[in-house]
């Protein structure tokens, strides 16, 4: 066994440990000296060939620590969404490598691909994707079955997860009886049933409206205080301004890598026009 | 309007009225207000501080002798300056814009440089509104100002995609006709 693998293993074991979502994976904190949680290299993703061939993942070198929250933007057409489906599994590069926890995962088969998915990425999206005909909690449980957890722990796991995401009196309601935001924090909390490894969410507030979008935020912001590595894809500004760094995609290639410390305020106050 | 006329200078030595039809040709409808008496007053006030001087005087076929004027070593350096410094979130759209074409222009500094170093002013500007927004009600008075903030750098951010398309279309080293 390698080593990499018994580090998602011994993941595995400290939850068999701590049954409670809200625990939070606290044990992550950013500065660790594991490596990067999630790295790609020379990532490319190309379709069609000679003439036709359109690079929409050119060559990317990406690490992203434990416990960052990392914004990828760009126009519509960049490869950013392209990017983010190489980085979760969910699409095969032509050329480079992802890994994630330290292990390989671009050239695993199909069935320990899904698997490691399953356990180690957590996935939100712009339209939900909730199953229309489960509940809210059944929806935040079926990915922890699926996962191996008894009945009993799914339950509990859900349970604490719809609480955290402000939605414990909505757990018995099936998503058409639900607004988007209401939806969306659902999808949230099935993606962290697994207590993944990262969080993958592509234009996680494209379906929302203002209010909706600052719930969302707001949840992703205690989700990072907590140690969450996150990474989401979003044409918006406003809400890329909220993650720790910001990578822009311009053509298929990294065009600029910023960092953040959202916290001052010294910005802000230059932006007043006292004259006293 | 100091700043850019020294900018436009620093590509070759110039006339006041070919300084005009250059800030006219960048500026479009808005350009239509700048008189040929300003830009004369701005020359004539550069000499004094020394940052300009007049270098020959052209004779035309026709029409009046015109005075060329070109940066002294003082100019250069305000210039370089100018390129340099970070214009500030409250920068204004029409500043910025010359400043690129200036950059263009003169060959001083890379517009995409610019335009780069400006986004990131920009995001981490909206950073911080963004997260002062999320601590406060949305339907308070600081959450309101806040959210005129931050669209207000939304819309700013927004716009320089537009310059970068643009100015990376025309530089040298720009990856023109791209595949987005």
């Amino acid at each position: 066994m390698s080593r990499d693998s018994r580090r998602i293993r011994g993941r595995s074991q400290r939850r068999g440990t701590d049954d409670s979502p809200l625990a939070g994976p606290s044990s992550r904190q950013p500065g660790e000296a594991s490596g990067p949680v999630l790295r790609a290299v020379g990532l490319s993703r190309a379709y069609g060939q000679d003439e036709s061939l359109v690079r929409a993942v050119d060559g990317v070198d990406l690490d992203v620590p434990a416990g960052q929250a990392l914004a990828v933007t760009g126009p519509s057409g960049c490869g950013k969404s392209t990017l983010l489906q190489l980085l979760g599994g969910l699409d095969r590069p032509t050329d480079g490598e992802v890994w994630l926890g330290g292990r390989r995962m671009d050239h695993l088969g199909e069935r320990a691909l899904a698997r490691l998915r399953r356990r180690a990425i957590g996935f939100v999206f712009q339209s939900f994707h909730l199953m229309d005909e489960l509940t809210a909690a059944e929806n935040v449980e079926l990915p922890a079955l699926l996962a191996g957890a008894s009945p009993r722990t799914a339950r509990n796991r859900a349970a604490g997860l719809l609480d955290r995401v402000g939605l414990a009196d909505r757990a018995r309601h099936l998503p058409s009886e639900l607004s988007g935001g209401q939806r969306q924090r659902v999808a949230i909390a099935r993606a962290l049933v697994n207590e993944p490894l990262v969080v993958l969410a592509d234009e996680p507030t494209g379906n929302l409206d203002s209010a909706a979008t600052h719930d969302i935020l707001r949840l992703f912001d205690e989700l990072r205080a907590a140690g969450q590595t996150l990474v989401m894809v979003t044409h918006d500004e406003r809400v890329a301004a909220t993650a720790d760094r910001v990578v822009s995609l311009r053509d298929g290639t990294l065009a600029d890598d910023t960092r953040l410390d959202g916290g001052g305020t010294t910005r802000l106050g230059s932006l007043l026009n006292w004259e006293g | 309007m100091q700043d850019v006329a020294l900018a436009l200078l620093a590509k070759e030595p110039s006339h006041g009225y070919d300084l005009r039809r250059r800030l006219v040709a960048a500026l479009g409808p808005l350009g239509e207000t700048l008189n040929a008496g300003q830009v004369y007053v701005t020359l004539t006030r550069l000499e004094k501080a020394g940052l300009v001087v007049q270098e020959r005087e052209d004779a035309p076929v026709r029409g009046p002798r015109r005075k060329v004027y070109a940066l002294t070593a003082a100019g250069q350096e305000r210039v370089a300056a100018w390129m340099a410094e970070g214009a500030g979130a409250r920068a204004d759209v029409t500043e910025f814009h010359l400043k690129l074409v200036a950059a263009a222009e003169s060959g001083l500094a890379d517009p995409l440089a610019l335009v780069d170093a400006r986004r990131r002013e920009l995001i981490r500007s909206l950073a911080e509104a963004q997260h002062a927004a999320l601590a406060h009600d949305t339907n308070s008075e600081a959450g309101l100002l806040l959210e005129g903030i931050a669209l207000r750098l939304q819309a700013d951010l927004r716009w320089l995609e537009a310059c970068e398309r643009t100015w990376s279309a025309r530089a040298p080293r720009g990856k023109g006709g791209g595949k987005g």
